[in-house]
C-alpha cells in the first residue's frame, strides 16, 4: 500500500503537471519529486484528468494551485466555487493549497487573468477577509502568491510587500513567492528587486515558483517584461533565486512552464538546475 | 476615489477606450501600454480557450477567421465561470447569428459536436451495463427501460454532421444527407458514431423514460435493420448504466 499521505511539500523540486509528460513523469521524474496543479482543470465530474491526478497523487505530493478564485475581488466570493476547491482538496489531499493576489470576476464575467489591485488599507481588509473564507471553506491554510505587475495604482499607500505582510498575519495564511514575478514587476515598476527579496516576510514561504517572462517595452521606451510561462527561466531570476534561498533556506520549488510546453528532458533540465540550486543552500 | 474593478473590467473588454485614470508605471508616467498587457492577456487567453473548446469549427474556418470571431464572441459572451473547461456554451446560438458565418449554416451543429465531446470528456465516470444485460426474453427486453451515461448525448441536425466533422480530420467530402450522431466515452476517449434513420428519434425517447417498445415505435426505427446495430453499438460504446 502506497503512503498517500504527504503532509507538506518537500524542500526540492517540483513541475507544473501538463497530461502530456504524464508517462514520463512516472518513468523518469529526474529530481521532480512533487507537482502542481491548477485547480481549475481538475473541476470536472469524472474522466481522464481526474483519473490521472488520482493516480499521481498516490505517488507524488500534490501543490494545488487555484487560477480562478478572484480572492482580490471587490464581490463576495463565489461560494460554488469555493465548494468546488473543497471537493478537489478532499479528493486530492495535496500537500499544499495556494492562489493568487489577484482578481478575475466582477459581475459575474471571468475573465481569465490574474488582474491587479491596488494596495490601501480597505484592500488588505477585503483580502484578508476573503483568504479567511477561503481557509474555513476549504479546510486548510492557503498560500497567497505575489503578483506579476505592470502597472502602479496612484491610490497606493504602501508597497507589495508591506501589503503581503498585513494580509498574511491578518488572515493566518501563507507566502507563496514567485521569484520570476519579483524579477518582472521590479524591471517593469524600476525597483530593486533584491531589496523587494529583503522586504518580503520570508518566514511566512510555504513555496517558490520560478518560470520564464517575455520581453517588450512600453511607449516611453522603457522596459516590460510580461509573465509568460513559455520559455525557460533567465539567469538572473536565477541568480535572484539564489539570493532567495541564502536569506530563506531550502524551499519546495516549483518550475512553471504553461504555454509551447516543451518535451520532459527540457523541463526537467529546469528542476535539474534547481535542484542543484537547493543543494547549495 | 480610486478605479474600480467595474471600469477596468469594461476598459479591458473595450480595446479601443481609454485606459483608466489612476493607473502609472509608478514614477508618474502613463500606463498606456501597460494596460494593454491586460487586454491582450483576456483577449489570447479567451481565444486560445476557443480555439481548445472547437476543433472542428477551428479546422474548417481556419485559423485568421476563427480568431477574429472568437475576438467578436468573448466581448458578447465573456467566461460566466472559471472553469474554462466549459467556455463556449452559447456558440451555437453566436453562430446562428453570425452574419460572417452565414454561408456556413452547419456550423451551430459542428459547434454542438464539439461541445458534446468536451462535455464527455469531463464527464462522470460510470460502470455501463455488461454486454449480456440484454440476452433476456425478447418481450421482457421490449418492456424494459435504461438509463443512460451522463457523457452521452445525441445529436439530430439538418447537415452531414457526421461526414463535416470527419472532414474537419481530414476525412473525404461529407454526403449531400442529413446525419445524426452519438457522442459517447467508453473509456476515457470520446467517440461520436453516425446513428442510422430515426435512431437519434430512438435514443431520445429512451432519455425520456420510454420502454424499449414505445421508443421504437414513437421514433419508427427500423425492429430489424435499425434496432440490432444500434443495440449493438450502444453496448460496445457502453451508454447504458442501467437496463430496469
Amino acid at each position: 500500500m502506497l503512503d498517500t499521505t504527504f503532509s507538506h511539500l518537500p524542500n526540492t523540486p517540483g513541475v507544473g503537471y501538463k497530461p502530456q509528460h504524464y508517462s514520463e513523469i512516472l518513468e523518469a521524474p529526474g529530481p521532480v519529486s512533487w507537482l502542481e496543479v491548477h485547480a481549475e482543470n481538475y473541476m470536472g465530474d469524472g474522466g481522464r484528468p481526474l483519473a490521472q491526478l488520482g493516480y499521481l497523487a498516490e505517488r507524488f505530493p500534490i501543490s494545488v494551485h487555484g487560477v480562478g478564485l478572484s480572492i482580490g475581488g471587490e464581490g463576495a466570493l463565489d461560494k460554488d466555487h469555493l465548494a468546488r476547491l473543497r471537493t478537489l482538496c478532499d479528493r486530492v489531499k495535496p500537500a499544499s493549497f495556494s492562489e493568487h493576489l489577484a482578481w478575475s470576476t466582477h459581475d459575474a464575467h471571468f475573465l481569465n487573468d490574474l488582474l491587479p489591485l491596488p494596495y490601501t488599507a480597505t484592500t488588505v481588509a477585503r483580502v484578508a477577509d476573503h483568504i479567511k473564507e477561503v481557509q474555513n471553506h476549504v479546510g486548510r491554510r492557503m498560500l497567497l502568491e505575489n503578483p506579476s505587475s505592470y502597472l502602479w495604482f496612484d491610490e497606493s499607500t504602501m508597497s507589495e510587500t508591506d501589503f503581503l505582510f498585513q494580509v498574511a498575519t491578518a488572515s493566518g495564511c501563507g507566502l507563496l513567492l514567485d521569484v520570476n514575478n519579483v524579477f518582472v514587476s521590479a524591471t517593469n515598476l524600476n525597483m530593486d528587486a533584491r531589496a523587494y527579496i529583503d522586504a518580503f516576510p520570508v518566514e511566512k514561504v510555504g513555496e517558490i515558483h520560478l518560470g520564464g517572462h517575455d520581453e517588450d517595452e512600453d511607449e516611453h521606451g522603457a522596459p516590460l517584461l510580461i509573465d509568460s510561462h513559455g520559455r525557460e527561466v533567465v539567469d538572473p531570476v536565477w541568480a535572484l533565486y539564489d539570493y532567495t534561498l541564502a536569506k530563506a533556506g531550502p524551499r519546495p520549488t516549483l518550475i512553471e512552464w504553461d504555454t509551447d510546453v516543451p518535451d520532459w528532458p527540457t523541463l526537467r533540465a529546469e528542476a535539474e538546475r534547481a535542484a542543484a540550486a537547493l543543494a547549495a543552500v | 476615489m480610486g478605479v474600480s474593478q467595474s471600469d477596468l473590467t469594461s476598459a479591458i473588454l473595450a480595446p479601443d477606450a481609454d485606459v483608466p485614470a489612476g493607473l502609472s508605471d509608478g514614477h508618474g508616467k502613463t500606463a498606456g501600454k501597460r494596460f494593454d498587457v491586460y487586454r491582450n492577456n483576456v483577449a489570447v487567453s479567451l481565444t486560445e480557450a476557443l480555439v481548445t473548446a472547437f476543433p472542428t469549427i477551428y479546422s474548417l474556418v481556419g485559423d485568421q477567421f476563427f480568431r477574429a470571431m472568437a475576438g467578436v464572441y468573448l466581448r458578447q459572451h465573456p467566461p460566466s465561470s472559471p472553469l474554462m473547461m466549459f467556455y463556449g456554451a452559447e456558440m451555437p446560438a453566436f453562430l446562428e447569428t453570425f452574419e460572417p458565418a452565414k454561408g456556413l449554416p452547419y456550423l451551430p451543429d459542428a459547434a454542438r459536436v464539439d461541445l458534446a465531446l468536451r462535455h464527455a470528456y469531463h464527464a462522470a465516470d460510470t460502470t455501463p451495463i455488461a454486454a449480456d444485460a440484454v440476452q433476456i426474453a425478447p418481450e421482457d427486453l421490449m418492456a424494459s427501460r435504461v438509463e443512460l451515461a451522463p457523457a452521452v448525448q445525441v445529436i439530430a441536425s439538418a447537415y452531414p454532421i457526421h461526414g463535416i466533422w470527419s472532414l474537419a480530420r481530414g476525412g473525404s467530402k461529407p454526403p449531400a444527407a442529413a446525419q445524426d450522431v452519438l457522442i459517447s466515452r467508453p473509456a476515457f476517449d470520446p467517440e461520436i458514431d453516425l446513428l442510422p434513420p430515426n435512431g437519434a428519434a430512438f435514443l431520445t425517447a429512451l432519455v425520456n423514460n420510454a420502454t424499449i417498445e414505445e421508443a421504437l415505435d414513437t421514433s419508427s426505427l427500423d425492429p430489424a435493420s435499425g434496432f440490432g446495430p444500434l443495440l449493438g453499438l450502444a453496448l460496445q460504446r457502453g451508454i447504458f448504466t442501467r437496463l430496469h
